[in-house]
């Protein structure tokens, strides 16, 4: 209980709200272009940062019929161009390959949030493998956005457990074989980046140059571009600085590198994302802290009014910090120079 | 309590309290040779300010300098080598001075 309290006391230092009225800032919703879908909580992977807190022990999945009413909202809107699917790892939901298929039949963009691993792991569960996924990536034109928190085998392991970085780079192969990450093949393999701790990400095109070096120098590996991502301090990985005793101190860290300029382009001004069971969230950070859009009368998929969510009130709260440091941070990476 | 606490660095301005003209100097100093792109990046410059933390060792610049060097996108492996050249450099000038104690023999008649 007291430790409770001792949170909510540390949080209210860390009001978002407070800075951007000091910075003289607004920020309303511009457009809904991307609907993010987050379609499983299950994953074969439990990393130690992961803000969804997935594993291969959740169960969450968005049903096939909410999967519908999230198709026919892209469908009814031409306005939102692109579907961002992610989980856990995706392709563990049932419906994932037809949501897909149907999203390209209606001329979206697809992007899929893909863990690399899930390739050479298959279903833990249904044993069913997964092997077939590169190809039909390049089938269906996916843009594919893949974690890889270092060029190195000890970052990456040490984050997203052991042998991980060896099945990354067997599946980033396999991509690049289907044309993955050529120029040529139009076919785009994005990398994400993540610091390992409590730090902020180096320079996306710094580190985007030595990832590009490395992975072709040590395993003829090509990819698109890199994202870097700041770590948010929410669920594991907020679990992990508390453990440590530097839950202030990275909270300092993230308002003192408060960036305007960042903070104009948070992802959340220009998309939407859907739980498994269909309600609607700010953002995938919002959405694991349970904090759904219109708080009076929450919105799901059900009721979606295009209109009224575009003029809605986005909720901040102390994790954005993690999206407005130094150079941003937000699903594509880096907002500002 | 430990004599070094990694949050009196953020106490660091504070000995500009009598003198805040020559800190200032210090800082606009220190600033621009350490924080700024030059002829060397802010990451050759982050684990040149590494490699001296451990050569005069400084607790709050091992701690300052391995959160930068990790932000300005250095591995591990550069920075531990970065810490070996301060070591090795470290015994060599004690080693050098191995020429001293020839010299010294020698004039002893050994």
């Amino acid at each position: 209980m007291r430790e409770n309290f001792t949170q909510k006391i540390a949080e209210r230092k860390h009001n978002f709200e407070d800075i951007l009225r000091e910075s003289k800032l607004e920020l309303p919703p511009l457009s809904i272009e991307t609907l993010q879908v987050n379609i499983t909580l299950k994953c074969n992977q439990a990393c130690l940062h992961c803000h969804v807190d997935s594993s291969p022990i959740r169960t969450e999945q968005m049903s096939k019929e909410t999967v519908d009413k999230c198709l026919g909202i892209l469908k009814d809107h031409p306005q939102i161009k692109n579907i961002d699917i992610t989980g856990g790892a995706p392709e563990l939901n049932p419906h994932f390959d037809y949501l897909v298929s149907e999203a390209k039949k209606l001329g979206k963009h697809v992007l899929v949030r893909h863990n690399l691993t899930v390739t050479i792991d298959g279903d833990q569960t249904s044993k069913a493998s997964k092997m077939y996924l590169p190809k039909f990536y390049a089938e269906h034109g996916v843009e594919v956005i893949s974690s890889l928190p270092y060029y190195q085998e000890y970052f990456t392991d040490k984050q997203r457990g052991k042998g991980v970085f060896q099945k990354s780079i067997q599946s980033m192969k396999m991509l690049n074989e289907v044309g993955y990450g050529d120029e040529k093949s139009g076919l785009i393999l994005d990398l994400v980046y993540n610091p390992v701790g409590a730090f902020l990400p180096a320079s996306q095109e710094t580190l985007e140059k030595d990832y590009k070096e490395e992975l072709w120098k040590n395993f003829g590996l090509k990819f698109t571009n890199l994202y870097t991502i700041t770590n948010m301090p929410i669920h594991r990985f907020k679990e992990q600085l508390e453990r440590h005793g530097t839950y202030d101190e990275y909270m300092e860290k993230l308002i003192n590198a408060f960036n305007p300029s960042a903070a104009m382009g948070v992802m959340c001004r220009s998309l939407l994302s859907v739980s498994y069971d269909g309600k609607i969230f700010d953002c995938d950070f919002n959405q694991m802290l349970g904090m759904q859009v219109f708080i009076e009368k929450p919105r799901t998929v059900l009721d979606f009014d295009y209109e009224k969510l575009v003029k809605r009130n986005i909720i901040f709260d102390s994790h954005c910090f993690g999206c407005t440091a130094g150079a941003g941070s937000s699903c594509g990476g880096a907002i500002s120079e | 309590m430990n004599y070094y606490e990694s949050k009196d660095l953020g106490r660091f301005a504070e000995v500009g309290k009598f003198k805040p003209d020559l800190m200032k100097k210090f800082f606009d100093y220190y600033n621009s040779a350490v924080g700024t792109e030059g002829a060397l990046t802010k990451r050759e410059k982050a684990l040149i300010a590494l490699a001296i933390a451990h050569f005069k060792p400084c607790p709050y610049c091992i701690d300052a300098y391995t959160t930068a060097c990790l932000e300005n996108g250095s591995n591990p492996e550069q920075m531990t080598e970065a810490i070996h050249v301060a070591a090795a450099m470290a015994a060599g000038i004690d080693l050098v001075h191995g020429v001293q104690m020839l010299n010294n023999l020698e004039k002893s008649g050994a």
